[in-house]
């Protein structure tokens, strides 16, 4: 078995072009998912996953010249994407994931990016 | 004549190279290690070949070769118990002869090396290399691409395949509709490199198109009447069919000056039956169409005596499902032959396939026809310096020096 990244490539909200879904938009999406979650836990594939909150509320750490600690409020880079989300499998192969990547495709109707994990 | 033994092994280990590792890769679990063991093999048949002569059953000497190599090598390896019972299993395990597992063996590495998960032009290299047995070269003298760029398109989808886990099975029924295209378009461009090899001084190498229909009917086995697989057969079929007429006097003939007497007649009616099938079903698709163009020159006795009306209907339905460069060369050379060499010229400048040797070829004759000598020998000599096709070459030369004020 191998664990895959799932990840929802979210279109950026800033620039007013995709404004944030309202919650009766959200409603059948988020009873997809769910749907879709216990469907991998029931195969027995379910590893994590999670949504995330905008990338407005991301703060960044770095190393500083000096040695210590620097501290900047928002998301690393500025992008037309972001990751909204991700969920962990644990497949046997990529056809395997590629699989439920599309059915997750399928329930939230953004692109899936598929990746699997070094270690 | 005794053969040429380090072309006898070229020729071998290119006939057997899809076989030997698609059969090394089920027992070794590994595309890499497969490859490499075939390799080893191919450096042991070089050093051995020419003295000891090549041997009775060089096919079955390939695959035996290549899985020792691969046992000496796992056996270097090994640090674990584990290595050490792998060792110990590929020795007991018996070589498959039921055709059914060769079968499936070569499907596998077809479907794997097709993946969707691989760019489309990797899928491509990855099978000219790992089926047909091409060189990075070859593949990049057919691709019009830098040799360094599918060197790289190769490794990196090798590595993916690993990495990310592409598993190594045909897919199942209900998936092979949308692993279908993918497929086919590679089988497709494995005839097209044997059709017109870009490197070496061979007109067109037999066994490279065998290959092409020998992997075309293996996916018509999967999926009878598929009308584009059985359109993909046909082509390749009727393509087949002019081989004996394509070369005269170690030189390449164009299908203008074939002569269509010794054209395969068996090839040619398997190929057209197989298009009569295709124009029942009624659901026409680019390799369907590219066929029904092959059968309608088929059915000429001669260039001057083809249905040219009937030729540029069939490009002009190809040219919406498929719409491509080489199409419209192809269609601007048919309009030539129906309304003139100045219409034909006209649609050849407006291309973009400055890398290809064929489009300055065409460009050349059209020239020609049309008196423009000056212009046709300009366009000779940049068909020249872009094809390494030794025999190409030859041919270029000769039409050039029959301009007249050439020579």
């Amino acid at each position: 078995m191998a664990q895959y990244l799932l990840s929802v490539v979210t279109p950026g909200s800033g620039t007013g072009e995709h404004p944030v879904p309202t919650p009766e938009q959200l409603e059948p999406i988020m009873a997809r998912v769910a749907a879709l979650q216990s469907d991998m836990r029931e195969a027995g594939v379910w590893v994590f996953s999670g949504g995330l909150e905008a990338p407005s509320t991301a703060t960044v750490l770095r190393p500083a010249d000096d040695g210590g600690l620097l501290t900047v409020d928002g998301p690393f880079a500025e992008g037309k994407e972001y990751l909204g989300g991700l969920t962990v499998i644990d497949v046997a192969d990529l056809d395997a994931a590629l699989d439920w990547a599309g059915r997750t495709v399928a329930a939230i109707g953004l692109p899936i990016e598929v990746r699997p994990f070094a270690w | 004549m005794t053969p040429d033994p380090l072309a006898e092994v070229e020729r071998v280990f290119r006939a057997e190279h899809g076989r030997a590792v698609a059969g090394l890769t089920r027992v070794l679990g590994d595309l890499d290690r497969a490859e490499d063991a075939v390799a080893e093999a191919f450096t042991v048949a070089v050093a051995t070949w020419p003295q000891r002569g090549v041997p009775p059953n060089p096919g079955g000497w390939v695959v035996t070769t290549a899985r020792n190599r691969a046992v000496d090598r796992l056996r270097r390896e090994a640090v674990g118990a584990a290595k050490l019972a792998e060792v110990a299993r590929l020795q007991h395990e018996p070589e498959p002869v039921e055709e059914g597992v060769v079968r499936d063996d070569q499907l596998r590495l077809l479907f794997t090396c097709c993946h969707p998960a691989l760019a489309p032009a990797a899928r491509v290299a990855l099978t000219l290399r790992l089926v047909a047995g091409l060189t990075t070269a070859e593949i990049a003298r057919a691709a019009l691409v830098p040799e360094a760029t599918v060197a790289a398109r190769i490794t990196r989808a090798k590595h993916k395949i690993r990495t990310a886990r592409i598993p190594w099975r045909v897919p199942a029924e209900a998936d092979l509709p949308g692993r279908w295209a993918s497929v086919l378009a590679v089988v497709h461009a494995v005839g097209t490199e044997a059709h017109s090899p870009a490197a070496g001084a061979e007109v067109s190498r037999d066994d490279l198109l065998e290959e092409a229909v020998r992997l075309a009917r293996l996916l018509l086995e999967l999926r009878p009447a598929d009308p584009e697989a059985t359109g993909l057969l046909a082509l390749l079929l009727l393509t087949a069919s002019r081989r004996p007429a394509r070369v005269a006097d170690g030189a390449p003939v164009p299908l203008d000056r074939q002569d269509r007497r010794s054209w395969s007649r068996p090839l040619v009616e398997e190929g057209q039956a197989l298009v009569r099938d295709c124009l029942r079903w009624g659901r026409p698709g680019p390799y369907q169409l590219q066929a029904a163009i092959a059968a309608v020159h088929a059915d000429a006795p001669t260039w001057a005596a083809t249905d040219w009306s009937q030729v540029v209907a069939l490009y002009d339905q190809l040219r919406v499902v498929a719409p491509s460069a080489v199409v419209e060369l192809n269609r601007a050379v048919a309009i030539a032959e129906l309304d003139g060499p100045s219409v034909g010229l006209a649609l050849v400048d407006r291309l973009d396939l400055d890398r290809s040797p064929v489009l300055h070829a065409v460009r050349a004759d059209l020239l020609r026809r049309l008196g423009r000598d000056d212009e046709a020998c300009a366009a000779y000599d940049a068909a020249l310096e872009r094809t390494a096709n030794a025999a190409e070459q030859a041919d270029l030369r000769r039409r050039r020096a029959g301009l007249p004020g050439v020579s």
